[in-house]
């Protein structure tokens, strides 16, 4: 993967974004058990496949959401968190 | 050097799921020192064609917490010893290890662990620029003057060895002890009954067996799912280079955290080079041009006499990453399902201690003492391993 297509920006060099991993819905704390809140913070699925990930484009500050293959270390699309 | 088994039996007293440098290492010990030789090593690829000859093979124990520095500093006790245990030259050498300090916090960074190494017998000390120099005449200490080095970590024992023999030793030693390798045999299913282990499926057939450890780096998460279990562990490629064989210039190993580079000259005169991991999770071995341009700009910030040498391989490992940079061993919530994964970018200079205190495990169904630590519950327990101040660079 070379080229990230930003929401906003359209397609960038990968150099101008951040990986911020996988995205995971966060559990109510008020009712989770200690081994559901370590679950939550420490596991991650790390299975190849397509995943929703958070990137984030650097110079215009930009947080989005990338579905992507993470063995062919391919985009399947690309959007913003509101359009989802 | 061993026997290729034409097929698989019906059943084993232990399987092992991996035939890298730790699983063979685990194999030669269960055989050699617990006498249990009714073993079959499965590896979905050929011995040691994983991250055991991938590595950028450096051999060191200068860590930061007690816990680590003890398991690393066994490990390089073993390591001296291993040509004459396999009658095989392992090109075992010990150079020297210098982590360069570049700003005053990494310089601090050095003096705590050296205070650690020191006070837990291990050979290790805060050195100015003019030690390095002696030892290393050929580097640019003002980095180009961007980068000046302000002093450094130096950990005399620090080694390299030759990856591939390795393998090859552990996997010879216990191949003459009765255990089965089984290359190009990959494991499809775990089956367990009553939260305990039974057996496994593999593309050559099925076995029974209660015992499995399981060694398989990069693919450790595939292996989990199996079982249903979830870990900390993330997938990131480490890619690393080599350039064409030189006249022996370079006898320490040089490690820079600032600058991402780490670097050796081997016995055949390479120059064997990593930095950090790519930057986001990817379950694959493709090499980039972004990574061998990064890293040969860094290496002509520290010896800029080399702008000619040429690169004459690139490659990628998958690193199975965890959040303190220490590793995950020993029994899981499945009762004979072993762990020794979560080996990231620090697992070579392991090998042999990894063995030792597996095949213990494995063998008594307790944890050794050695990897108390090291458990996959210290993520629910709150109580982590931080190693990530003696990762070689930062990742």
């Amino acid at each position: 993967m070379k080229l990230l297509p930003c929401p906003i920006n359209g397609p960038r060099p990968v150099s101008e974004f951040a990986y911020g991993g996988e995205y995971r819905e966060v559990p109510d704390p008020a009712t989770q058990s200690d081994a559901q809140w370590a679950d939550y913070v420490f596991n991650r699925t790390s299975l190849p496949g397509v995943k929703k990930e958070w990137w984030y484009h650097i110079p215009s500050g930009t947080w989005f959401i990338a579905e992507r293959d993470v063995q062919a270390d391919r985009i399947e699309r690309a959007y913003l968190h509101s359009e989802e | 050097m061993f026997r290729h088994p034409e097929r698989l039996r019906s059943a084993y007293d232990v399987a092992i799921i991996g035939g890298g440098g730790h699983g063979l290492a685990a194999a030669y010990y269960l055989a050699r020192d617990h006498g249990i030789r009714d073993i079959a090593v499965l590896e979905k690829g050929y011995i040691g064609g994983g991250n055991t000859g991938r590595n950028t093979t450096i051999i060191r124990s200068n860590y930061l917490t007690p816990e680590g520095v003890a398991f690393y500093d066994q490990s390089v006790r073993l390591w001296q010893d291993l040509s004459q245990d396999f009658d095989l030259n392992l090109f075992y050498s010990t150079r020297g290890h210098f982590t360069l300090a570049h700003t005053d916090s990494a310089l601090r960074t050095m003096r705590w662990r050296a205070e650690v190494n020191k006070h837990l017998g291990v050979d290790s000390e805060l050195v100015e620029p003019r030690a390095i120099a002696t030892a290393c005449p050929h580097m640019d200490l003002s980095c180009g003057g961007h980068a000046p080095v302000m002093g450094a970590l130096f950990h005399k024992p620090g080694a390299i060895a030759r990856h591939d023999a390795v393998a090859w030793g552990y996997g010879r030693g216990a191949d003459q002890r009765g255990v089965e390798i089984h290359q190009k045999t990959e494991v499809i299913g775990i089956e367990t009954k009553g939260g305990r282990v039974t057996g496994l499926r593999t593309d050559k057939g099925n076995i029974a067996t209660r015992k499995i450890l399981c060694a398989v780096a990069g693919s450790t998460p595939r292996m989990l799912a199996m079982v249903g279990m979830r870990s900390p562990i993330t997938i990131h490629p480490l890619q690393a280079m080599v350039t064409e064989p030189m006249k022996p210039w370079l006898d320490p190993i040089i490690v820079s955290g600032s600058l991402h580079v780490y670097v050796s000259q081997t016995a055949r005169g390479e120059l064997v080079m990593g930095a950090s991991l790519d930057p986001y999770e990817l379950h694959s071995t493709r090499s980039t041009l972004d990574f061998a341009e990064g890293l040969a700009s860094h290496m002509l910030d520290l010896f800029p006499f080399l702008s000619t040498a040429k690169v004459n391989r690139q490659w990628a490992g998958m690193a199975d990453m965890t959040p303190d940079f220490s590793p995950i061993m020993g029994k899981t919530p499945v009762e004979g399902f072993y762990l020794d994964a979560g080996w990231g970018t620090w697992g070579f200079k392991a090998t042999p201690v990894c063995g030792k205190t597996m095949s213990h495990t494995v063998a008594k169904d307790q944890n050794h003492t050695l990897i108390g630590a090291f458990t996959l519950d210290r993520f629910a327990n709150y109580q982590l391993t931080g190693e990530k101040g003696a990762a070689s660079v930062g990742h």
